[in-house]
Parts: C-alpha cells; structure tokens; sequence
C-alpha cells in the first residue's frame, strides 16, 4: 500500500516557521525510491538541526549504500526545531522524512546516528512526534525496529529503554546484513513478532538488543553484573570493523542542500582509526586499527564528488589527517589538479608534531590562507605527558613560527581544562604557552600584526578510554581555572591584545559526562528533561543545566546514585562498567596499565612505527593495520 | 570576463522556502557543475561574478527572476540555458538566458506583476476589498523590517489590481475551497511595496482577512509598458532582433487560468 505524502499536510506550516528551506528536501542527489518496490525501507535519522545533520557523514555514507540495495529504500529525517514541533503537534503533522515527506512510523527500521550524547532528548521527540512509543517495550507490530549507531552507541545503556537495538562500530556492512535478515523475516511472515527478530540479529553477536541482557546491581549503586537472559544470545557484542576502504569509496554523490549547513564541501576520509594513542581520546580508541584509503581511490573519490556537487571545497577527513603515509603527494596532486579553479582543500585535524609548511602551503595554493588550529590539549608538558599527547613546547613553538613566517597570521590553539591530575598551574601554563607563541612570532616576522586564540573546554571522560575510570572535574573548578586563565591572558600588557580566548563553561560537560558514563538508571532522567521540554541540549541557547540537575535529582530520589556519582567519582578497578559487556576490542587490563601510567606519567608511542603495545583490538577482531605508502602518485583527471 | 549573461529563472513549488543566500550557493554550484567559465573577483577570497536583480522574498515563488553571470570565455546562450538549467535542482528551473549588450539590467526592473492565491478566500469580499484599496489615495501600512517597524504607503505602487475566482485546488486537499485569486501590479519603488503589504492594506481598508497564508507567485518583472499597464520583458533590449527568437518573458509562464 504507497503512503501518502505529508508534504499537503506540511506546507502551509511553513511560512511561519525559520528557514522553512531545510523541511523541503529535494536536495541534489537525493533520492525517492518507490515504496512498493522495497520490502525494506529504512528512515535515517541524525538528531539534531538539519544545518547540522545533512552533512554528516555517517548517515550520508548508510543513505546511498541502502539505496544502491535491490529491493532497499532509505530516506532521511532530521530534528525539527521547536518552532516547526510546536505546529506539528497543533496540526496533528507527524515526524516526517525530507525525502518524500513519507511518515516515520510508516517504515521498518529507523537508524538514528548518535555522534554525541547530547542528542538523546531530540530522539524523543522525533519518537513522540513520528507516534512510536517511546519505550522499546511498549512498541507493537506497526512500529519501526529503532537501531542506533555512531560513536556514543558504545555505551548505549542511557538510552536501552527506548531504542530496540545498538550498533557499534563502522555501519556499512552491518547497515546491509541488518537489512538481509529484516527482509528474511518478513518474507517468512513475521515469524515470532518484534522479538523474534531481534533474537536473530541478537544472536549474531554483531547486534546488541538491551532487552535480552539483564543488569544486577550493587546495595551500594554499583553494578554487580550484566548476563544475557536467553540462551543463544551472547555475553558480549562486538564491534564493526570495514577492512578495505577502497571498497566502500562512499559517499560517491554527496547530498546537496539548499539550506546553509556547516559543512559546505565534499568530504572524503582518508582513513579510519588512529593509534596515537591520546588517553582522552574516545575516537581514537574505539577506531582503531588505522585502515587508509588509498591515493588512488582519494583522488577519484574527490573526482567525482566535486562533479556531482559542483562544492568548491575539499575536506580531507581522518582523526588526525597529516598523519596519513601518503599525505604530501595527496595534497600536492589535489592542489595541482585543481591550480587556478577557485577550489580550496581543507585539512582538519592536523597534529602539531605531523604537520609541515610545504603541506600547509600546498592546502592554502588554490583557496584562501585563512588560519591554522593545532590542538596541544594540555598546558603543561607534565599535562601532556599525562594524556599522551607527546607534543613539546619546543615542537609547537617552532611549527607555529613557521606558520607565522611563511603568512598566516592567525593561529588557533585548543585546550582541555579538568584533566585528571589537573592542578591551576597546568592551567596557568596554556598562558605562558599562548605568550610565548606571539613573542616567538614577532620575532620571527618582525610584525605585530600577528594573533594567536586560545579555545578551551571542559573534558569528559569517555567509555572504552583509559579515563574511563578516572573522575570528572567538577563544574565549579573548571569554571574558576577557565576564569583565572582569562584573567592571566587579558592582563598581560605586552601580549593580551593579541590573544583571543574562548571558552566553553563546565555545566554542558557534566551532563554530557552523565550521559557518556552512565548506565540504565540515567534513561530516567533523559526521559524527565525531555518531558519538562528539554531539546537540542548541544546548543547553549536550548542547554538548561538547572533542569538536567533537578530532573537527575528527582529520577535518582530512589536509587543509591546520583548526578556527582556518575561524573565527579573515581571508579576502581574491579568495578563492572555499564559497557564491560561491549567489545570495542580494546584489552581491559591494557587500558587499566596505560590508565595507572597516565597518573605515573608514561607514554605510549604510536604503533604504526614502533612495536605493537597490546592494546588487544587486532587480535580480538582480526583486523590489522593498513597504511601505505603505495608509492603511487594521483592519477591525472579521467575527463577534463 | 569577456561576456556577460542575463538569465531569468524561476523559482517553483516547494522551492519558494529557499531564501536568496539559499538560492545564491545553489547557482554557484550548479556555474561549477555545469563547467561554465564563470569570472573570478580578484583579491584575497575571491568570488564568482554572479549578480541578482530583485530577489523575490522567502516563501515567495517566482517566474520571473534574474541574474547576470560574467564569464572568460565567449558561451552560447542557449547551450548556458541548457546546461544551467540541468544542473540546478528542479524547482530552480532557467528560462531564458541573452547575452547582455546594453545598459543595466537592474534599472529595467520597474514594476512586478504579482499572483496572490488566497485558499478560501470569498471572492466577492476579496473583490469589494480591492475596490476600496483603489479608490483610495494613500494606505498606510506598517511592516516588521530588520530596523523595527516601518509605516509606508502601500497604495501608490500599485498599478493594478484585479480579483479572479479560482477552484483553490490544493493537491492533498479533498475538496476543493473557493479561492480568490488576485493580480497586482506594482511599481518597484522605496521603501519596496510587496504583496504582503497590499494584503494588510486589504485588512485596513476592509477588513479583508484571508484564512489561510497567501501563495504568492510572482509572473513577470521588467519596464512598465504604458500599453499593457504591465512589465514588458526586461531582456529584450539585449536580444538580437535581426535573427534571435522571440523572449520568452512576455508569455505568461504560470498561473494563467
């Protein structure tokens, strides 16, 4: 039976809604699959503003690998804004998707990408408005199976009541084999109902389905254990890893909007995974190994992209992009093939220690010398010891001269404030650091006209990290050191007007650190702040600390935890950990030793070059790195 | 740049929402993907020599509006349409393009022709409302402008204007509601009179409120022609009389009944 489309219903909202554009859809190369053809139809969702959204990767990757599957539709759907949600629910408009403005509930599966915790409460409110029940349980033959993925879903346990599955690691192939066993079943007749078929993808061990684990606690709070409760189903779940990334060049026709987004260029990665090592690093630990695209496969990939977008920026993707074995030839070829047409690449990522002015100049040949950001993270050397961040003054004060030397005249410096270990002086020294970087460039350019920004935020200790065990700084030391770094930049007289400093205050991050580190319990409060109109919690005009704290206070009124004890305290080492049953392969007691030699102030070198340290994910996954260089030079252009 | 191309485009249907920034980046794209040789600005984050005449506002379709590309390498107009036009998303549809010979093309833009649609409206109190507006001399209306509101005459811009009754078909919608459907024309001056604010001049004069947003298309833009009393087709000055075929703008594209 076709579903009708909402839009009639949708459209004469929109006059009175702000930038009515992005609920249209019709973006260049999207795409609007007959719906009877498909016996499987997947809704992707990112949560959060569509400015945000439609170009994150993730979604735009699973979007066209589906659509490319026989018999397979997917459309997008994005969180409307409060405006628009206000409308909807006076008009009795259901959540729909920007493709053909089909209803939510209407398809089998809906895939929500969660690259950061902070969009849990917008899932609730797609759920509410799209009329899905917002708890697994209460979800019936007519409702989508709601499977998320992306980073945050390697502790999914916050939000295990209302999502029916989790994902973790890379989706393409999964995303498929998900499909697979979805259309099997419905072939069959819907054998067993809902649970039947999360039995199927439980019991691949590829799939974690909350409802078939049960979790024991502690009197104290602690959690005593995790067990699965039916037979077949798994102790733990691992994740995905793709191994050849030159098979999956996606995505090949990157969506186009008309609406304004924050990324406006064709993004390509050119690898997965990083193994520098940086304790605080989620990213880096649950992606691992590194697994590079080819120069080859890059230079088409940007090729066709630019062709099918007509974007006149590319963005070289990676967790730290200057690190990939064949960088120098990938961007002095770009830079040649695309001399005098107005088109810029851009590398985000870029480590103090990987980067080199011959490649900077090369990125900044065809666009604009707009302005260098490097990340130290830590203040002190002591500091970076502590995160492994092997950077040393000496190594960034040179780099960045340089920078200044050859032209730029703005550099971007970020930072984290409460580290584990952290003490004011840490703080003090990002000062003393910013002050040395503007002298150092006076004198190496002779100019004044030179600035440097200091940007910093709160950290966050994340799951399958090192940190993992370590305490959250609490918000009002955070505060006071970010307030004392500020007064230390401003009143210096020689240096303070050339440096910027922005800051993130700590409230945001206790939340976020809540939200990361916690456990089922925390669904309550996630489901309390969304009812007492808690939405688009990553944006600081929609972020109320105050109703995240009372409704944490009320939620947790029965249970021995509370708001300090899943941020501000130390976990010890024997301690079940909410996502212990989660394999991201990372060896337990590996990160347990890097964590004790974090306090001690170790380091760890990058095993790329050095011996392997057993941080246990090639074994555990049978995954291997995979780096150049292959000594190939980019291709010349197919069609000029 | 040797060459510099007029082209006039619409805006349709569910791409009305995009806002001129919106439609500005989508052009920009599509010069790129269609391989025109656009011109660059000089200077330190140079941009393509795109330029827009009268934008018609957010919300707002249009079959009549237009831009000027500056480009480095002589371009066959019709090929420029052609391309253009397929590698913009539909909805952003290129009508015509003439390579520009004389004068300014934003100084021909006088006067706008206007289609309202007004889903269940009356006809006959639509009617009685315009009647009343242009019996009058000045009408007063206030609008919400970036700089806090503003009080304008809303009368003295408008040439004509004309009520039509229309089925208000509305695709989705059962049945079928009466529709008033009316035509303006009205003079480009400044402050800018637009459709929304002759609507509130209807609601001062008469009380006239529509029930449901207003569809607002606009049809044509160009020199006022003392003839018709409507715009004439600004791009004719540019197009080769000699051998070239006849414009296009002077058709009524859209919303004819």
């Amino acid at each position: 039976m076709p579903v009708e489309s909402l839009f009639p219903r949708l459209e004469p909202l929109l006059p009175h809604v702000q930038k009515p554009i992005q609920y249209v859809g019709g973006e260049l190369n999207s795409t609007v699959k007959d719906w009877d053809e498909a016996s499987v139809r997947w809704v992707l969702m990112y949560p959060d503003a569509y400015e945000v959204g439609l170009p994150n990767q993730g979604v735009q990757i699973l979007y066209e690998i589906l659509n490319e599957l026989p018999g397979t539709l997917a459309e997008r759907t994005y969180a409307v804004w409060p405006d628009l949600e206000a409308l909807m629910r006076e008009h009795g408009v259901p959540q729909f998707t920007v493709d053909a403005h089909r209803p939510v509930r209407a398809f089998d599966v809906l895939g929500v990408s969660f690259a950061t915790e902070l969009g849990y409460t917008n899932l609730l409110t797609a759920l509410d408005l799209a009329g899905i029940p917002l708890d697994s349980a209460d979800r019936g033959e007519d409702d989508p199976f709601v499977i998320a993925g992306g980073h945050a879903m390697f502790n999914p346990e916050p939000i295990a009541d209302f999502i029916d599955a989790a994902v973790l690691g890379d989706g393409e192939q999964i995303a498929i084999a998900i499909t697979e066993v979805i259309r099997e079943w419905k072939q069959e007749g819907r054998p067993g109902g809902r649970d039947e078929l999360l039995l199927r993808l439980a019991e691949s061990g590829g799939v974690y389905v909350p409802r078939f684990y049960d979790v024991e606690y502690h009197p104290d709070g602690r959690i005593k254990r995790v067990a699965p409760n039916r037979p077949r189903v798994p102790w733990r779940v691992h994740k995905h890893t793709v191994m050849n990334l030159d098979e999956w060049p996606y995505p090949k026709k990157p969506l186009v909007p008309l609406a304004e987004t924050v990324h406006e260029r064709y993004s390509v990665e050119i690898f997965r995974g990083c193994t520098r090592g940086c304790r605080f690093c989620q990213a880096g630990m649950i992606t691992r190994p590194v697994r590079e695209r080819s120069i080859d496969t890059i230079g088409r990939m940007v090729e066709i992209g630019l062709k099918e977008s007509g974007f006149n920026e590319v963005g070289l993707l990676s967790l730290s992009s200057a690190d990939h074995s064949e960088i120098a030839d990938i961007a002095k070829g770009l830079a040649d093939r695309y001399e005098g047409t107005n088109t810029s690449l851009s590398l985000p990522s870029t480590r103090v220690d990987a980067f080199n002015i011959t490649l900077a100049n090369e990125f900044s040949r065809n666009g604009r010398r707009s302005g260098l950001t490097f990340a130290p993270e830590g203040g002190s050397e002591r500091m970076r010891k502590v995160i492994n961040k092997m950077v040393t003054e000496e190594d960034l004060i040179r780099t960045v001269t340089t920078a200044y030397s050859q032209g730029w005249r703005q550099v971007k410096l970020y930072f984290m404030c409460g580290l584990p270990t952290e003490t004011d002086e840490d703080v003090l020294c990002i000062a003393d650091l910013a002050k040395k970087v503007i002298k150092a460039g006076r004198e190496a350019t002779g100019s004044r006209d030179i600035r440097c920004t200091v940007s910093i935020g709160a950290f966050v200790p994340k799951p399958h990290t090192p940190f993992q065990w370590a305490a959250q700084c609490d918000h009002e030391t955070v505060d006071r050191r970010l307030r004392m770094l500020r007064d230390a930049l401003r009143s210096d007289k020689e240096y303070g007007r050339a440096i910027g400093y922005r800051y993130h205050d700590g409230k945001p991050s206790i939340i976020e650190g809540l939200l990361s580190r916690g456990d089922r319990r925390v669904g309550k409060v996630i489901r309390a702040v969304w009812e007492a109109g808690g939405r688009f919690d990553g944006w600081s005009e929609h972020f109320s600390f105050d109703r995240w704290a009372e409704c944490a206070a009320k939620a947790l009124a029965d249970e021995p935890v509370d708001l300090d004890w899943y941020t501000t305290r130390e976990r010890d080492q024997h301690e079940v950990l909410p996502w212990d049953h989660l394999d991201a392969g990372l060896d337990r007691e590996w990160l347990w030793r890097d964590w004790q030699d974090a306090l001690s102030g170790g380091e760890v070198e990058d095993c790329r070059w050095t011996p392997c340290y057993d941080c246990g994910v090639c074994p555990t996954m049978g995954t291997e790195i995979q780096i150049g260089p292959s000594g190939r030079k980019l291709l010349p252009l197919i069609v000029k | 740049m040797v060459q510099r191309l007029r082209v006039r485009y619409a805006k349709r249907g569910r791409l009305r929402f995009a806002s001129h920034r919106d439609i500005s980046r989508a052009v920009e794209r599509a010069v790129r993907r269609a391989g025109i040789p656009v011109a660059y600005s000089a200077g330190f984050t140079p941009h393509p020599k795109i330029s827009y005449a009268g934008a018609a506002p957010t919300g707002v379709a249009s079959e009549a509006e237009y831009l000027e590309i500056g480009v480095t390498r002589r371009c066959d107009p019709k090929r420029v349409r052609d391309d253009l036009d397929a590698s913009l998303p539909t909805g952003l549809d290129v009508l015509d393009v003439v390579e520009a010979r004389v004068g300014n093309l934003a100084d021909r833009l006088e006067a706008s022709e206007w289609e309202v649609r007004l889903p269940g409206a009356d006809p006959a109190a639509a009617r009685e409302a315009a009647e009343r507006f242009l019996a009058a001399d000045r009408v007063e209306v206030e609008r919400l402008t970036k700089k806090g509101p503003r009080r304008f005459d809303a009368r003295g811009a408008v040439q004509t204007l004309t009520v039509a009754e229309g089925t208000g078909e509305i695709a989705g919608q059962e049945v079928a509601r009466p529709c008033a459907i009316l035509r303006m024309v009205v003079r480009h001056l400044v402050p800018a009179v637009r459709p929304d604010d002759v609507l509130t001049g209807l609601r001062l004069v008469a009380g006239f409120a529509p029930p449901s947003p207003p569809e607002v298309t606009r049809l044509a833009q160009g020199p006022l022609d003392a003839v018709t009393g409507g715009p004439a087709d600004p791009l004719d000055p540019d197009r080769d009389h000699r051998g070239g075929e006849p414009g296009t703008a002077g058709q009524r594209v859209g919303g004819d009944l």
